[in-house]
């Protein structure tokens, strides 16, 4: 019996080896785009990557799989939700792949760990969600060979403070994930709100992935206008519920996170008039928008998310750059001044590139409300636009340089000065 | 029955052709093979509290974190750590993990079985919240990124250079930690984990022993962290989270607990699933799942306990021929 095993399983192993190794070996044509792809797809943020992924092969398909007229060689790695792993995903991708990119990155400490490969590899990194601010801003000067086309996390908050200025809002609780995230969405909203004459007189750090706010919303303070919450994943779906339970009326401003379209459909009607601010919305009223759910929709049978649409329109962004270098791989220095210098007409809107290799964007305030869209049938809870702020940089109205002289947001920046 | 001496020298020969094999393979398999060779060194310190003392410890993270958070900190912080002073941190990663465990094992060691397992659990979450949030120190979730690996003459940025590197101190380790449990002392633990009231009566201190063990797997863990953060220059809170430990515990119990070459394997196989089969299909966690389930239902000594079942198949066939041999009339 051993010996039978052993016979048959000897040649088999060899063989698989060999297969493995020729695999590996891929002929590097001269018309092949090879692009590396790193996204969660086991663990608790498996749901997102997939969406990162979905959203990126959708461009693809629709182009018959070709960018700026190369061929696309998309190799996906999943990065389990943790740095580490997106290291050594992201290496393999460059030392065996030999891939001319890589892209993706959720987590904002995954995009922390991959940028420094793209410089020891020598290999172009695109930030497609991971929206770190530090990465585009004090820590750019490291990674000649990063940019990022989606978001910073303080981008579309800064908007948002201005905004609740503007309702006549002047005390606002903040009730933010206590990590790096969190910290630079509630930065951006009180540096925002506080400048134009608004006031946090609370800070709540509940931390990522808490399920039970029963501790925290007794201790509201009760003379606030309204709430500002930065949650993420199940924390998004718990809070609305359990501060409405609790018998708490207050308007509440959200982060992005806490009411993308990858939370909202498994929301309830106590979500309904409740506002947020990101650079994407399912329902922005545009023929190019309503075309990318439907597409989207059609084939993978949900509505997409900001996740979906950046990576889209992260294609979009690298067919258009290929197309401009004469449909072959310019090399990465060239690669990354043409993506800088592009104007590019996605689904989202008009973007381009600030200097710091961040995308200048339209924000938008989006208000959720149960009614029907884009011809579907049923009444679904959309983030509808109730107002847009064109042309929103990271850097807010406040200047390149007096930004980059302040911290970056963390717990303890802004101060809580009228706690 | 195997003799020992053939045993270390098939060990010597899988060494061996580990050093000449892996470096004529592709760069990411090179690499993935230094990531395994340091992660052993912290699964043979499991190895050593699980297998030859029979404590099973659930924070052995902790020290791994702090050698790892150690190298990051001083390197992206006071410039240390990038030339001929690697090896200084590679001594202070070591006292700085057994100093930990120093600590720790006064709290541990008091414990045993499932109690034990408990305190180490919370000892290590403790240094997993640390380094969540001392911001400024450890830069909370986001970690610490580490510009380059250090370049004493020998440059270890060449994959191939820290890959000798690490296998150099595996190789150490395990002649250390083999040494270890072959001495009188070693033998003592042994005893402790057969049966402990016994070494008590026998006149043997075994809580200062059991605390002397706790130290060393500490030491090693520190050591197995310095190496861990050069290999992707990246240290997060995800080093020292309860999967971590419970990863290296995993491995130890796959491979064979007091065996040392067996925590080796176990790494080996994980890593190999993990990191190099998740690359090649999606479904890798079922193979994985499976790899465990059966080991544990087939093979409570882990794969080292394959010769032996092996071992007991036959001679349990063999009885069986001899006795319808001598129950046939004849």
């Amino acid at each position: 019996m051993t010996h039978s095993l052993r016979k048959t399983l000897g040649p088999m192993l060899m063989g698989s080896c060999l297969a493995l190794g020729l695999g590996a070996a891929a002929p590097a044509g001269a018309q092949e785009l090879r692009i590396g792809f790193v996204a969660p797809l086991t663990g608790i943020f498996a749901q997102v990557g997939k969406d990162m992924q979905d959203g990126f092969q959708l461009y693809l398909d629709q182009n018959g799989g070709k960018l700026g007229g190369m061929t696309v060689k998309f190799i996906v790695e999943d990065e389990q939700g943790k740095p580490d792993t997106a290291v050594t995903k992201a290496k393999k991708l460059v030392l065996q792949d030999k891939v001319h990119m890589f892209i993706g990155g959720l987590l904002a400490s995954s995009g922390y760990a991959l940028a420094p490969v793209s410089t020891a590899e020598k290999t172009v990194y695109i930030s497609s969600v991971a929206a770190a601010d530090d990465l585009t801003q004090r820590d750019l000067g490291k990674y000649p060979l990063f940019l990022r086309t989606s978001w910073t996390s303080s981008q579309p908050h800064h908007p948002l403070g201005q905004w609740a200025c503007d309702q006549g809002y002047k005390k606002v609780i903040s009730i933010a994930a206590d990590y790096a995230f969190g910290y630079e969405v509630a930065g951006g909203f009180q540096k925002a709100f506080e400048d134009c004459g608004g006031q946090v007189v609370q800070k709540i750090w509940p931390p990522l992935g808490t399920k039970d706010f029963g501790p925290y919303i007794p201790s509201m303070k009760a003379d606030a206008d309204a709430i500002f919450t930065v949650m993420v994943g199940p924390m998004a779906l718990q809070f609305p519920k359990q501060l409405r339970g609790a018998g708490n009326k207050k308007p509440i401003l959200g982060g992005g996170t806490s009411y993308d379209e990858f939370a909202l459909p498994f929301m309830g009607d106590e979500v309904i008039g409740d506002v947020s601010a990101l650079h994407y919305s399912a329902a922005i009223d545009t023929p190019k928008n309503a075309a990318f759910v439907k597409a989207y929709r059609t084939k993978y049978n949900k509505v997409p998310s900001y996740y979906s649409e950046n990576n889209y329109t992260t294609a979009q962004w690298i067919d258009e750059a290929i197309k401009q270098a004469g449909g072959k791989w310019p090399g990465p220095e060239e690669f990354v001044k043409i993506m800088q210098g592009l104007k590019i007409d996605s689904v989202r809107g008009q973007i381009s590139m600030d200097d710091m290799r961040n995308p200048v964007q339209t924000i938008f305030i989006k208000k959720v409300e149960k009614k029907k869209m884009f011809g579907y049938e049923k009444d679904e809870l959309w983030n509808t636009v109730i107002k847009t702020y064109p042309n929103v940089s990271q850097f807010w109205t406040y200047g390149k340089e007096k930004f980059l002289a302040q911290p970056v947001y963390n717990r303890d920046f802004p101060p809580c000065k009228f706690c | 029955m195997v003799s020992q001496q053939v045993k270390i020298g098939m060990v010597i020969i899988g060494l061996a052709l580990l050093a000449f094999v892996i470096p004529q393979s592709g760069s990411f398999v090179i690499l993935l093979a230094t990531r395994a060779l340091a992660f052993a060194i912290l699964a043979m310190s499991v190895d050593l509290l699980l297998g030859f003392t029979g404590l099973s410890s659930m924070g052995q993270a902790a020290y791994f974190g702090v050698g790892a958070y150690l190298t990051a900190v001083l390197a992206t912080k006071f410039g240390i750590g990038m030339g001929w002073d690697f090896w200084l941190v590679v001594v202070m990663g070591i006292l700085l993990g057994a100093a930990l465990a120093a600590v720790f094992g006064l709290f541990a060691i008091r414990a045993s079985g499932v109690y034990f397992l408990m305190i180490t659990l919370a000892l290590g979450q403790c240094v997993w919240g640390l380094a969540y949030r001392w911001n400024s120190v450890t830069g909370g979730d986001n970690g610490i990124n580490m510009t380059g690996r250090p370049n004493f003459g020998i440059d270890l940025t060449n994959d191939v250079n820290f890959f000798y590197l690490v296998y150099a101190f595996f190789v150490v380790s395990l002649l250390l930690l083999y040494i270890l449990v072959r001495s009188p002392f070693g033998k003592s633990l042994a005893g402790i984990r057969e049966r402990e009231l016994r070494m008590q009566i026998l006149g043997y201190n075994t809580w200062l022993h059991k605390y002397i063990a706790f130290i060393i797997a500490g030491g090693f863990g520190g050591l197995a962290g310095v190496l861990w953060a050069q290999t992707n220059g990246h240290v997060s809170p995800e080093n020292v989270v309860l999967t971590t430990s419970v990863d290296a515990l995993l491995m130890v119990v796959l491979g064979g607990s007091g065996t040392l070459v067996g925590a080796a394997i176990g790494t080996g196989i994980v890593f190999g699933l993990r990191e190099f089969l998740s690359t090649i299909v999606p479904w890798w966690q079922y193979v994985l799942g499976a790899v465990y389930v059966l080991t544990i239902l087939y093979l409570p000594m882990g794969l080292m306990g394959i010769p032996a079942w092996i071992r007991q198949r036959r001679s349990q066939r063999k009885s069986e021929e001899s006795k319808k041999l001598a129950s046939k009339p004849s």
